[in-house]
């Protein structure tokens, strides 16, 4: 019984949002990775769009070698966007209602049309700045968050287990000196 | 490219939607979720990646068995492997700086835009800048070592 009450305890403090909106957004994240495969053998990753869509406009050779694949990447893109948006429009927006979803206390909600659409609190000097390491790191390091960490974990790569283990550690010594530095949101 | 089965491009954006969606239901659209994760305020951020990649992990172990090759593409059914180099090292590094500071990453971030956070774009700019930074640099690199003679 204590002990319990214990495990409970320790779990609320870790998980204090619960672990199921997280396992069933994961879940579907690798469907939609999977039903690409299944149909056409791609193991796709997002961040490659970058590249690919910079030969639409560069005759760089390090973006003209994703020549071949750069429209799909574009119909993968649209479809991500589309595709939560519809989450908004619909699990978001209380049309579909789930004990699993809870507006939360991150950023803010405003409505568009009906639709309960959310935008965030963290400074755009931050996002800007991030995104530019990020754009940088994603292609030298060969991948990205669904790249490396979804569909090379998934491959069992020894590559992508030791990329992921680099990204998430520096990450979180980033995010808790920025953090430390007074730095919020 | 231009004999590309009719279905090949409605399956990519049906992935697309599925994918979008997941990242949408998972909160890991949102920075903050991300950041809170990293500071290690909330967990559960781990049962979205292990979450998906234990379902691409499934797929990728079972579908070589079953079929030869992919019905849309032709392709041959392969895991992800990637050769390993120093690359892998830096690069993951100078992601992480990214990650940790802005708290997005590209999928998330085009899922972002997708719920409605136009604010977003912010990063998602900075990527662009990023990816055409590197691939200028590295694309003169190449090239210098292609035209280049090999002396040593």
């Amino acid at each position: 019984m204590v002990t319990d009450l214990l495990v409970l305890q320790v779990a609320a403090e870790l998980f204090p949002n619960g672990v199921s909106r997280y396992a069933v957004g994961g879940l579907l994240v690798g469907l939609g990775a999977v039903v690409i495969y299944l149909g056409t053998g791609i193991p796709a990753g997002a961040s490659t769009f970058l590249e690919s869509t910079l030969s639409y406009v560069s005759d760089q050779s390090r973006f003209q070698q994703y020549v071949p694949s750069r429209d799909w990447r574009v119909v993968f893109t649209v479809g991500i966007i589309l595709g939560a948006t519809l989450f908004a429009a619909t699990v978001q927006s209380g049309v579909i209602t789930t004990s699993l979803y809870e507006p939360g206390t991150t950023g803010q909600l405003y409505e568009v049309a009906g639709v309960t659409l959310w935008l965030t609190d963290v400074q755009p000097w931050r996002l800007f700045l991030g995104g530019i390491l990020v754009g940088i790191g994603t292609r030298v390091g060969k991948g990205c968050t669904s790249g490396h960490g979804v569909c090379g974990v998934g491959s069992a790569s020894k590559t992508s287990i030791v990329g992921v283990v680099t990204f998430i550690l520096v990450a979180i010594g980033t995010a808790q000196l920025v953090a430390a530095l007074g730095v919020s949101p | 490219m231009a004999d590309r089965h009719p279905l090949f491009m409605p399956l990519i954006l049906v992935g697309g939607l599925i994918f979008g969606f997941g990242l949408g239901f998972s909160h890991m659209a949102r920075p903050e979720v991300v950041l809170n994760f990293l500071q290690f305020e909330d967990f559960g951020l781990v049962f979205v990646m292990f979450g998906a990649a234990i379902v691409t992990g499934i797929a990728f172990a079972v579908m070589p068995r079953l079929r030869d090759s992919a019905p849309l593409t032709g392709d041959r059914y392969e895991r992800r492997l990637k050769p390993f180099d120093k690359n892998v090292l830096i690069g993951g590094a100078i992601f992480g700086v990214g990650w940790g500071l802005s708290g997005i990453c590209p999928g998330a971030a085009y899922a972002s835009l997708g719920v409605g956070n136009v604010t977003i774009l912010w990063a998602l700019a900075g990527m662009f800048v990023g990816a055409y930074a590197q691939g200028v640099w590295r694309s003169r690199t190449a090239d210098t070592a292609a035209a280049a003679p090999a002396d040593d």
